[in-house]
């Protein structure tokens, strides 16, 4: 029964309860006794708290009232730094920012009640750019608002420049997104001192959670329990936050001894949870006369927003990706994230790279103008193949086939000849129609040593009849989880899919493998399923109850004369680095990750003129990403990947106004619908990648990374116009035109 | 959460009787509700206060789209989804089809009504310019009685309007217009479905011996309300179509409209798209 579930697209395992609406998101369960909780928020960017004040007609003794002093352990978000509190004291950093937590069993109350605390604040000058935190315009965090930085250094840059045939400079800026996940955050929450905390929410990383109450609480892990609900998105938008809801909803519980409920709704949600960082990127490059790379300086910098949150980390995948999959022998890339009095920026899918890789795809086709090739002869003439080294000094070992990939995608889509015909077609017309693509790399898992440090277990149990339970804190968020793990168990135990159950994670059941981020629970926490499954089968060997070749009855009865015997049959896996990977934190050098999917992305596009609206017509999405374990699924990946990154280049524009989203609803946050998106042509390439699960690397990131960029040298073709910025609007691009005309740019 | 369900009241009437009797007996107390597609938006941002609301939903008197060989008429309820169903409408009034297929998505189009639409009197809205240059009237109808206005001057400010606290829109007429008269219909939303305009443009123009013997244009989110742009189309009528007479009209239809800075565009952009769109129509004339 070789692969006899793995590679298949086998029934997802919780899809029946999905389609039937029997799953129970977090508002769907049922708490009887819940009170609901709401937070009170900063009006201002910056400031000094001075009072709070409760005004209007209401019985405001009935109210459960927390503030810092409340708090039993330490006022901070416990993630990387600790310099976010959980209830602002003194001072604000950015609007919205959580002061005080209200609670009462009447919800219209409440609602009413919450517009009538008045926060008394003395204002103070904010800064909402990287450039002005750049500049130090104000300092609003540490001494020099840098939330932190990075260096890679390869050869020596400046002794290139001097000699080189040419250099060629562009600066590129990526907007903040919004994850949009369809079912906003919400927690609800049990807790006392004798019972400590239980929390129930819509979340990625449970054990994040369960870390940040221990602190908050000043008690100890086992007493802070984190119970998964079904879980409606998350995109990497319920990696950090779901832990300031769920302190904030155990801390009104703690104080009133009652249930507490807090479900965000869209608007607040969009208001004050994370989005993606944006970003500034400069490039200088250097070729020589065969247009071939000589050396890359870039400058990367991030706006964090007012707290360092998991910025860092954000930094760090953005810098290692920020040269592309392109072989050069000169690289320094300065990386540095600025604070700003913004709402924190925060993990979204890809997680710095899609703004590195927006600002290395779009240079890449500037560089080859400048080298006088196409953008095609360009990188093929300085792709990254196997036995050289990154950026960080990585020497790729696996098989990779950059040239082969843009090959096959630029045939898929007919590129040389739609290039030829639109060029042609396009004079005089109303529509202008172009093609273009980007070719990209995604480090799949923790960067570095990450991985190491997390040291992440899984748990397998058997009972008698020979189900299989996996154990694990990864959650099922709409990627498939329980899906491949259950494809993984059954195809290493050589028993039914359908025997396999997934433990539903609660930090009380199940043991920490990890968080739900990073492209990582596929790759990583499915090895750890196939592990586990071995471990499991060499314990009934060594007992004597399986043969080498056996039946899955004969397996079921080898468990459950275990079980007879011993009690229980139950595994722990934990991880163990591969063989030969090695990271130096301190200089940013040596293996940043265990493995790249590798990809070329071609997108189409109609430009009208008489709108200046751009849409995206054809998509194909060529990618090589170890063996795919799930076709459908991971198909499902790569489309919903590139339509979340159409709308990262041509639709989703978080609007501003005095440090706050002020489109925050659906209506007015325009995130592509299924009529705006292309039919998205997916085409995958296996290389299976050994320490992942039955060959798997990881993918869910890698589509947003090359998606928006290719869109973009799209518009470039079709327009002759350079752009260098996204969200790309149809108002931006009349801009553009206008001053191109201006300039007598543009069109010929 | 920012509003609660349990603190608003409905009463669903079943006849247009009872509406009017409610409307008259309390004015003021009663908002009326029919497909409740702006309202429930409102109600989701919490900035629907709670109050007493009439479902017009069961009100027979409300629904139904007839025609005679001078006009259509429908009633104030009819939803997108009846619109793009009735084959007279498809056939005689391309534009109000247009809008309604364009006008939200699925859900939208069964729920959300002409009347709803027009009452609701955003200058955004995707059925008034279609209906201004249809010559629209509407029937207002109060319990002392009926009477029939022109759609065009209804509206007198941002979501101002003629309309009396007792009174509501039963039904709009729209006139045959002239079989060889060009329709022209283009929504710039933000994107395919689900969008509100950024700018909609529509236009009707008949030309006689080479010359425009009728032009009628009226564009949305340009200004407080929907414009029907009279200064342009009295400029353009009599005149025959070049590239100068095109510029000039450009240039009376920018001095009619005052598009702004929103949260959705931008003035100059739906300025410049106005045009844009302006000189498409007429070039199709
Ligand atoms: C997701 C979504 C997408 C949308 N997309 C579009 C779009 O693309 N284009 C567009 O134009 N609109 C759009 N809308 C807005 C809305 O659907 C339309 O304006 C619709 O026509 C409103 O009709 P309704 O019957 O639902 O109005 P309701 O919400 O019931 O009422 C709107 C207003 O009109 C009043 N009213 C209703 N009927 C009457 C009457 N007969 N007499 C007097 N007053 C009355 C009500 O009291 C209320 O003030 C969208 C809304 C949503 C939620």
């Amino acid at each position: 029964m070789a692969n006899a579930a793995i590679g298949r697209s086998v029934p997802r395992k919780e899809g029946r309860s999905k389609v039937t609406g029997e799953i129970q998101y977090i508002d769907d369960l049922s708490f009887p006794e819940a009170i609901y909780g709401t937070v009170i928020r900063s009006p201002v960017a910056r400031g000094k708290i001075l009072g709070v004040h409760f005004e209007g007609d209401f019985p405001w003794d009935e109210f459960i009232k927390v503030t810092a002093e409340d708090i039993p352990g330490e006022n901070r978000q416990a993630l990387i730094l600790n310099d976010q509190p959980c209830l602002a004291v003194d001072r604000i950093n950015h609007r919205e920012e959580p002061v005080l937590l209200i609670a009462h069993p009447n919800k219209h109350l409440l609602i009413e009640a919450r517009k009538h605390v008045r926060i008394e604040v003395e204002e103070e000058t904010p800064i909402y750019t990287i450039e002005d935190s750049d500049a130090k315009k104000e300092v609003i965090w540490g001494e020099d608002n840098i939330l932190k930085k990075y260096r890679v250094e390869k050869g020596n840059v400046d002794d290139v420049w001097a000699s080189a045939h040419k250099v060629i400079e562009g600066e590129y800026r990526t907007g903040a997104q919004e994850q949009l996940y369809i079912e906003p955050q919400g927690m609800v929450a049990k807790a006392s001192p004798e019972d400590g905390v239980t929390v129930w929410g819509s979340l990625q990383c449970p054990y994040y959670i369960q870390g940040s109450l221990e602190v908050l609480f000043g008690i100890p892990a086992d007493q802070c329990r984190v119970v998964y609900a079904a879980t409606g998105g998350g995109f990497g938008g319920k990696e950090e936050y779901p832990t300031v809801i769920a302190g904030h909803t155990a801390l009104l519980a703690w104080k009133s001894g009652k249930t507490v409920k807090m479900i965000y709704d869209r608007a607040e949600d969009m208001a004050v949870t994370t989005k993606r960082h944006p970003s500034l990127t400069r490039h200088k490059t250097a070729i020589d006369k065969d247009g071939k790379l000589l050396a890359m300086d870039v400058e990367f910098l991030l706006d964090g927003g007012a707290y360092a949150t998991l910025t860092s980390v954000v930094l760090s995948r953005g810098t290692i990706h920020a040269v592309g999959p392109y072989l050069c022998p000169n690289v320094r890339v300065n990386a540095r994230a600025l604070a700003t009095n913004l709402p924190p920026h925060g993990a979204f899918r890809g997680f710095g790279a899609p703004q590195s890789c927006f600002a290395i795809e779009r240079h890449m086709n500037k560089v080859a103008r400048a080298a006088g090739l196409t953008p095609e002869e360009f990188r093929n003439r300085n792709f990254l193949n196997k036995g050289q080294r990154t950026a960080t000094g990585q020497l790729i070992e696996e098989n990779v086939d950059m040239q082969g990939l843009l090959t096959t995608a630029l045939e898929k889509s007919d590129y040389h000849a739609k290039k030829a015909r639109f060029a042609k077609e396009n004079v005089g017309q109303r529509i202008k129609k172009g093609i273009g693509f980007a070719t990209f790399f995604h480090g799949a898992g923790f960067t570095g040593s990450g991985e190491k440090h997390l040291a992440s277990t899984l748990g397998m149990e058997a009972d008698r009849n020979g189900r299989i339970r996996v154990l694990a804190a990864s959650t099922e968020i709409g990627q498939g989880a329980n899906t491949v793990f259950s494809q993984v168990a059954a195809d290493t135990l050589k028993i039914s899919y359908d025997a396999i159950d997934i433990e539903k994670p609660d930090t009380e059941k199940v043991p920490n493998s990890g968080p739900t981020v990073a492209s990582r629970t596929s790759m990583i926490v499915g090895n750890l399923v196939a592990v586990a499954a071995k471990q499991l089968l060499a314990k009934l060997r060594e007992a004597q109850l399986l043969g080498d070749e056996y039946t899955p009855d004969q397996f079921n009865s080898a468990c459950d004369q275990y079980i007879e015997k011993h009690g229980e049959l139950k595994v722990i896996s934990e991880y163990s680095q591969p063989p030969g990977i090695n990271w130096d934190e301190e200089n940013y050098q040596g293996d940043a990750y265990g493995t790249y999917a590798w990809a070329a992305y071609v997108a189409e596009v109609e430009v009208d003129t008489l709108t200046y609206v751009t849409e995206v017509k054809d998509f194909v999405a060529v990618q090589e990403i170890g063996k795919v374990l799930h076709p459908i699924m991971a198909a499902g990946q790569i489309e919903g990947g590139v339509a979340q990154g159409v709308g990262f280049a041509v639709y989703e524009k978080v609007v501003w106004r005095d440090g706050v989203m002020i489109n925050n609803q659906m209506t007015n946050y325009i995130m592509p619908t299924a009529s705006d998106v292309p039919e998205i042509r997916v085409f995958f390439e296996e290389e299976p990648y050994a320490y992942g699960a039955a060959g798997a690397k990881g993918i869910g990131e890698l589509p947003l990374d090359g998606s928006a960029p290719a869109v973009i040298n799209a518009v470039e073709d079709a327009m002759k116009i350079d752009i260098d910025f996204i969200p790309m609007l149809p108002e931006d691009l009349f801009e553009l035109i206008e001053s191109a005309a201006n300039n007598g740019q543009g069109e010929e | 959460m920012r509003s609660d369900v349990t603190q608003y009241e409905m009463v669903a009437p079943k006849s247009l009787d009872e509406v009017l009797a409610n409307l008259s007996s309390e004015p003021g107390k009663w908002t009326l509700f029919a497909g409740g597609t702006d309202l429930m938006v409102l109600m989701e941002s919490g900035k629907l206060a709670p109050k007493n609301f009439l479902s017009l939903w069961g009100v027979k008197e409300l629904k139904g789209i007839s025609y005679t060989d001078d006009s259509m008429t429908f009633g104030a309820l009819t939803t997108y989804g009846e619109l793009q169903r009735h084959s007279k409408v498809r056939e005689y009034f391309p534009m109000l089809i247009q809008a309604a297929k364009e006008t939200g998505g699925l859900a939208i189009q069964n729920r959300g009504t002409l009347g709803g639409n027009i009452a609701n009197a955003s200058p955004a809205a995707d059925s008034p310019p279609g209906l201004l240059v249809y010559d629209a009237e509407l029937e207002l109808t109060s319990v002392d009685g009926s009477r029939w206005v022109p759609y065009d001057g209804f509206h007198t400010g941002y979501k101002q309007m003629k309309l009396g606290e007792a009174e509501l829109i039963t039904k709009i007429r729209v006139p045959r217009p002239d079989p060889k008269g060009v329709h022209y219909f283009k929504k710039v939303g933000t994107r395919r479905a689900q969008a509100i305009s950024k700018i909609v443009l529509a236009g009707f123009g008949l030309m006689n011996e080479g010359a425009v013997k009728t032009v009628r244009i009226a564009v949305g989110s340009v200004a407080a309300i929907t414009l029907r742009c009279h200064k342009t189309e009295a400029f353009l009528t009599g005149k025959s179509l070049n590239d100068s007479v095109i510029a000039e009209a450009s240039e009376i239809f920018g001095g009619e409209i005052t598009p702004i800075d929103d949260v959705r565009s931008t003035g100059r952009y739906r300025r410049q798209v106005g045009k844009n769109l302006l000189k498409d129509f007429l070039e199709s004339l």
